[in-house]
């Protein structure tokens, strides 16, 4: 358990973060960028290999495969097609055969 | 692992690498936010993620190391095939896919959690509680939104009520929550029937939301993944998922209310009220549609100094995008300026039209937004406009009897002349006449995009 101040610490300056790190995005780069946060609340893998680590029944042990499989699920899969379409993006002074 | 390492030293290099990891996520995001360093942005946020990934496994106490593996590896090849196959034009289904996923593993590090036969304080379950909810509807309503896009649920449901039965469902939801609080402790039965509840609310909400609107819905749905992720991150006592999950929470709550403004929607009007699919039409249309052949609409643009491109989701079903940059070279080489003009939902979601047309190759500085290009419409020879329709109705400016009046549009309607290509003589997505066909400066060029693009080139080519 976190120290519930210092928790509420780091709400406030990562809202801000992600607020201010998007903002100044311009609109062509929405649905890679909304495919990249996608990716990083992947992050929820570590979580889940936490939580199983701590199961003790076989109802637990289950909930946590499952959740492990969906997590990451979620990182690959999100990494996956954010990469292959901000690959795409190329300027007309990189021009590619 | 971790009798190779003293549980000391293992937790330092725990602490270490998922500082790293929340570190590298947030400089990923910053460089996502321009084309140039976009590619690097994603690759230095993948690092993050393996760094955390691996060291978790040297967490004390940690065992099934071949179960654990063997799950990330399903989970993961699941998503790599799948995420290598997926068409562009699919890509928003399958956002929402991966997201849902997220908010289910949220959900199950919450049910694990509360199963847990350990003595909590309030705080700790609250969150824990509240992180479930979240995750589940974001995982259940993620799933229906994948349904939708890709054609697997054709109707949306809607009944007197709905919203007062949703109401009621939430309230159930929350009264199950709050036994769980109560008890401190998880009561099996409980817990499953709060989870239950919570993924029925989950596809209840999302139902009766149509299609068009199904872009803000999961976006909305990715913001609640990192903040339920979040709320997990508290219970586990783990900072880089709060950082991770609130910096998404945040981003995500700001890409949402983007999209709803571009497309003239509030949030709570796209969630409550249920359009999106089709409305009545009550605005006048006066003129007559006029034809145009290829051979004359392809004389009319190489002769012109400025061409303006309007693509739409049109062109993608189409699969015109190739073709078009193939006509956009051409009218390049003889010397007419052209540029793309994209509407901010141009696409299935916002930007999801840059996505198909760097596909097919197009730079994207040849590609502006419609507050860059707009003012340019006037000056423009001619506007070609493929496969979009709502995006250049001009009752948006003009009608405020019409569901999309405000709306802002592509000002195609200004240019000199505007050449429209369409399948045939229906409405748009949401079912409103286009005004702009009916301009006495306005062509229709019938046929299926591909082909009226192949058309263009050939008839450019033989001059």
């Amino acid at each position: 358990m976190i120290d519930g101040f210092i928790a509420l610490y780091i709400v406030m300056l990562a809202a801000f973060t992600g607020y201010e790190v998007i903002a100044k995005v311009p609109s062509i780069l929405h649905t890679p960028l909304m495919s990249g946060s996608n990716f990083v609340h992947g992050l929820v893998l570590v979580g889940a290999m936490g939580a199983w680590g701590r199961a003790d029944t076989p109802l637990e042990t289950t909930i946590g495969f499952i959740g492990v499989v969906l997590a990451a699920g979620n990182a690959v899969g999100g990494y996956v097609v954010t990469e292959r379409m901000l690959e795409m993006f190329r300027s007309s002074r990189e021009k590619t055969e | 692992m971790s009798e190779i390492l003293s549980a000391g030293t293992a937790d330092l290099a725990i602490k270490i690498s998922y500082f790293v990891a929340a570190a590298l996520f947030i400089i990923g995001l910053k460089q996502m936010s321009s084309p140039v360093t976009a590619r690097g942005g994603i690759v230095w946020a993948g690092v993050g993620m393996v760094v955390a990934t691996l060291v978790t496994f040297l967490y004390p106490g940690m065992q099934n190391y071949g179960l654990m593996t063997t799950a990330i590896f399903i989970g993961g090849m699941l998503a790599w095939i799948t995420g290598r196959r997926v068409a562009m034009t699919d890509m928003p289904q399958m956002i929402a896919l991966y997201n849902g996923m997220g908010g289910g593993a949220a959900a199950a590090i919450a049910a694990v959690e509360l199963l847990n036969d350990t003595e909590h304080s309030p705080t700790f379950m609250v969150l824990a509680v509240l992180g479930g909810l979240i995750g589940s509807i974001s995982f259940s309503g993620s799933l229906i939104a994948f349904g939708k896009l890709q054609g697997l649920i054709k109707r949306s449901f809607r009944f007197r009520g709905q919203n007062f039965v949703n109401s009621g469902i939430l309230a159930i939801g929350i009264f199950l929550g709050s036994v769980l609080v109560l008890g401190a402790t998880g009561d099996p039965s409980t817990v499953l029937q709060f989870f239950l509840v919570a993924l029925i609310l989950g596809v209840t909400m999302t139902l009766p939301i149509g299609g068009a609107d199904m872009p803000v819905v999961i976006s909305l749905y990715n913001a609640l993944t990192g903040l339920a992720v979040a709320f997990e991150g508290f219970v586990l006592g783990n900072e880089a998922m709060i950082i991770a999950g609130i910096v998404v929470g945040s981003a995500g709550t700001l890409l949402t209310q983007l999209m709803a403004k571009a497309m003239n929607r509030s949030l709570a009007n796209v969630l409550f009220s249920g359009f999106g699919d089709t409305v009545a039409t009550d605005s006048e249309t006066t003129g007559s549609l006029k034809p145009i052949e290829a051979t004359d609409a392809g004389i009319m643009m190489a002769f012109a100094n400025k061409v303006l491109i309007v693509p739409g989701y049109g062109m993608a079903v189409a699969h015109a995008q190739h073709k078009v940059w193939e006509l956009c070279q051409l009218l390049l080489d003889r010397g007419v300026k052209v540029k793309f003009a994209i509407h901010p939902v141009a696409g299935r979601m916002p930007g999801h039209m840059n996505v198909l047309l760097a596909e097919a190759g197009v730079p994207y500085d040849l590609i502006y937004d419609e507050d860059e290009i707009n003012a340019e419409f006037e000056s423009a020879d001619v506007a070609l406009i493929i496969g979009a329709n709502d995006v250049v109705n001009p009752v948006a400016r003009s009608d405020p009897s019409s569901p999309i009046y405000g709306m802002p549009i592509l000002n195609a309607d200004k240019a000199k002349n505007a050449i429209v290509i369409k399948r045939g003589q229906g409405a748009g997505f949401s079912g409103i006449e286009n005004v702009l066909f009916y301009l006495d400066n306005t062509r229709m060029l019938y046929g299926d995009g591909q082909a009226m693009a192949a058309a263009l080139i050939q008839a450019i080519k033989e001059l």
